[in-house]
């Protein structure tokens, strides 16, 4: 599983590190449950405005496809809002089990986001069984406008986290006067400078990761020649929501990223592999580790990297040898997970270029089995890149878990390494639910290839008790 | 009221909203765990799917609502109890994930064969985690946190407080849901489903009862300070619980469903609320105040607005669920 193999790497990284026994596996949990839940959460943030698009045209054309398409994603959806708001629920216990040290110093300084991401959760969470449950028994017209608060609330949930981890990169709001913190200013946290490019940022990836994995769905059942227009239809309006995201998310990365020499230096040298800050412009470099002090295995090209990340031809990066030792990530992972974002993130935006160029020039790549097969891949590709992305800001960040303000280790709770415990179990726990998803999900497919419509329960009253004859 | 109060009474607010809304939905587990074999306990698990189906979710996040309110209020109090009370409360939360996945896996599982195993495990796990939460409630209740927390990690938990709570919270479920199911069930013109439901609900309603009675005795050497509250300032809320407890038996006795839940909810309302003015001024009993715990005034008043807002939005928007699902149209049609 994808989020275990992340935390894997961080222990690799981290385990040369003298902290106290119970931050490694701290750690591990939180980026186990937090790369489980984002994946879900992006479900949550994009799925509903998809579906709206899709239903509405099901009424608006009066098309019984995209109606069909329409209802079968809003059960899919169902169960994995299940499992989202869930694993949602864990972090929140998390923040607290895990890092008392975080919240007990500063939960009233970083909380307001989270009130504020809590009351969209619940309007989320209430026009989800609203609109779920609806379906026949609010009129059409109606009921179609359920889902459009739960696309709204997605964009204010992912607001308000991410205006939280904004804050945790370049804290804000409060002021430290003898180890006490004081002047808290809440508005200035939820309102913090890079909430709004960091947001951006994750609001487009969630479209990335839904569109491309939706869409992929429907490319695999073309590739097994299912090529009816259901496939099609539900094939082409995520793709479109996917498109209109990859293309703008290399922009929206690079808005975020403008100034981060300054803000976290540190974070920019291990995005770049910058071992020593290079006397005029840096190079951009491609791949490459850096072991016991020198760079292998890097393709460097000239200027870019001074150019992409500092707008000049002439101002360097910022070496690590800047940078106290005490204060430096683990410099490998994190370009490494840089890289693969913004490798894995520009070959998505070309390829769907691609795609509509070829489409402009009169052929649809749709035929194309390699085309179907990349499309296939995408979605699985997209989710990559966003994992490596949050592992590339919050290793990025290490040591610190507030900026400058609070190290990681600080936050952490008293315990012992029996925390490892504890991971085992969620390992176990998420790999079961996944594997449970996995099952429900391609049962539920397979029965509506099958030709069943509403996918009654086995213990329902028309198999389990039409003969008893018990009821009414 | 100061603001520090008013602050943690709408943060009490959501505690009693999630032990009526959030516990009404973990109760249905103990009917879906004793209704029998598959054949003989699919009305009822059929009844459960529809009644707690589209409302769960919802009311899963009152628990959020708690959870965040007071991390930002009384942030050294929530840090206290959550690395004293960590097998407690992971429990739960292992309850909580168990209980909400294998619901909807269940919801749409192809064979007899999943929906056992994910019905077993969400039935018990929706029985099992009110356990953990009212243990909880017992050790804030009973003075087991200390102010700078890590607490003793087991007899913070293991004590005759928080098993009583626990065991209430179990009982209170079970029996919330009951009446809600029974009433359901009569409803969608279930009769005999709903005679079913009632003769259990009976059950759980008085052997709950009993348990609170016996409680006073342990309780009142182990949480001295709680006793005193609930005997003295929350006297008028354990009575008006005592009353809402029978008047509910007495009304499902007398196949009144219809005036019986609002009954049951009085009743664990008040109880919750009792706890929660039985240990006013304390938020760790013995240990921190509300007032000594409250965050910064700034972010107080920022959360009232968060609340009022809540209050404006969430208010209407829940209401309206609640009356689709209490609806003609809702109850008689057969799931989609």
């Amino acid at each position: 599983m994808l989020a275990s193999g992340i935390a894997l790497h961080l222990s690799d990284v981290a385990a040369s590190a003298p902290d106290p026994a119970g931050l490694l596996p701290a750690r591990n949990q939180m980026a186990l449950s937090l790369g489980w839940h984002i994946i879900l959460a992006c479900f949550g943030v994009a799925f509903p405005a998809i579906i709206f698009v899709m239903h509405l045209r099901g009424i608006r054309k009066n098309d019984q496809v995209a109606l069909d398409l329409a209802k079968k994603w809003a059960k899919v959806s169902a169960v994995l809002f299940a499992i989202g708001a869930v694993s949602g629920t864990v972090l929140s216990f998390e923040m607290g089990l895990l890092w008392p040290g975080l919240m007990g110093t500063y939960g009233d300084v970083l909380g307001l986001p989270f009130a504020f991401e809590g009351l969209a959760f619940f309007v989320e969470a209430i026009f989800l069984g609203i609109y779920l449950y609806g379906w026949g028994r609010i009129p059409p017209k109606r009921h179609v406008l359920m889902v459009l608060p739960m696309a709204v609330t997605g964009i204010i949930g992912t607001y308000c986290v991410l205006a939280v981890n904004a804050w945790m990169n370049v804290p804000t709001g409060f002021n430290v006067i003898d180890g006490e913190i004081t002047d808290i200013q809440p508005w200035k946290v939820l309102f913090n400078a890079h909430a709004f490019s960091q947001f951006a940022h994750m609001w487009v990836a969630a479209y990335m990761v839904v569109g491309f994995s939706i869409a992929g769905v429907y490319a695999v059942g073309m590739l097994r020649g299912r090529r009816d227009r259901h496939h099609r239809l539900g094939f082409i309006v995520p793709f479109i929501f996917a498109t209109i995201a990859a293309v703008i998310q290399p922009f929206v990365g690079h808005l975020l990223g403008l100034g981060l020499g300054e803000r976290q230096p540190a974070k920019l040298a291990a995005f770049e592999l910058a071992e020593t800050t290079t006397d005029g412009p840096s190079p951009l470099r491609l791949g490459g580790v850096i072991i016991d002090g020198e760079v292998k295995g890097a393709l460097d090209i000239p200027y870019l990297g001074s150019i992409i990340s500092q707008n000049s031809l002439t101002k360097p990066v910022p070496g690590l040898d800047t940078i106290p030792i005490e204060d430096q990530p683990p410099i490998n992972l994190t370009h490494l997970a840089f890289q693969s974002m913004v490798g894995i993130g520009t070959m998505l935006m070309l390829a769907v270029l691609v795609y509509w160029f070829m489409r402009w020039r009169g052929t649809d790549l749709i035929g194309n089995r390699w085309f179907l097969r990349g499309a296939a891949i995408a979605g699985p590709l997209a989710v990559v890149a966003m994992e490596a992305g949050w592992i590339a800001t919050e290793v990025g960040r290490q040591p610190w878990i507030v900026y400058g303000v609070m190290r990681t280790t600080e936050a952490a709770g008293d315990y012992t390494s029996s925390l490892w415990l504890l991971y085992g179990a969620s390992v176990v726990l998420y790999g079961g639910m996944t594997i449970g998803a996995a099952i429900i999900l391609r049962s539920m497919a397979r029965r509506w290839r099958a030709g069943e419509g509403d996918l009654p329960s086995p213990y329902g009253p028309k198999r389990a008790t039409a003969s008893k004859g018990e009821q009414r | 009221m100061s603001l520090e109060v008013v602050v943690a009474v709408a943060l009490f607010l959501g505690v009693i909203a999630y032990a009526v809304l959030g516990g009404a939905d973990f109760g249905a587990g103990f009917f879906d765990l004793t209704a029998g074999g598959s054949r003989r306990g699919a009305p009822t698990r059929t009844l459960i799917d529809h009644s707690i189906g589209p409302v769960w979710e919802a009311n899963h996040v009152w628990l959020i609502y708690v959870l965040v309110m007071w991390w930002t209020a009384f942030p050294t109090s929530f840090a206290a109890a959550m690395t004293t009370l960590m097998v407690p409360l992971l429990l739960a939360l292992l309850g909580i994930v168990l209980r909400g996945a294998s619901f909807a896996f269940r919801k749409n599982a192809e064979t007899m064969g999943q929906a056992r195993l994910f019905g077993s495990i969400f039935a018990v796990s929706s029985v099992l985690t009110p356990f953990f939460l009212g243990s909880v409630a017992g050790a804030l209740a009973s003075g087991r946190v200390p102010a700078g927390g890590n607490g003793d990690v087991w007899t913070s938990w293991l004590n005759p407080t928080s098993v009583f709570g626990g065991v209430i919270a179990v009982g209170t479920c079970a029996f919330l849901a009951g009446v809600f199911l029974t009433t359901d069930a009569e409803r969608g013109g279930r009769e005999r489903l709903a005679e079913q439901l009632r003769a259990r609900t009976l059950l759980v309603g008085i052997a709950t009862g009993a348990t609170v009675f016996a409680a006073l005795i342990p309780l009142n050497l182990d949480a001295p300070t709680l006793i005193d509250g609930l005997t003295g300032r929350a006297a008028a809320l354990m009575a008006l619980s005592a009353l809402g407890g029978a008047a509910t038996l007495v009304l499902l006795w007398r196949r009144r469903y219809a005036a019986a839940r609002p009954a049951a909810v009085l009743a664990v309302a008040s109880v919750v609320s009792g706890w929660g003015l039985g240990q006013y001024p304390w938020i760790l009993v013995d240990e921190l105040t509300i007032k000594e715990a409250a965050g910064a005034t700034a972010t107080l008043q920022g959360l009232l607005v968060a609340v009022a807002l809540a209050g404006a939005i969430v208010g209407p928007a829940l209401f309206y669920l609640f009356r689709l699902t209490q609806s003609k149209e809702w109850t008689h049609q057969e799931d989609h």
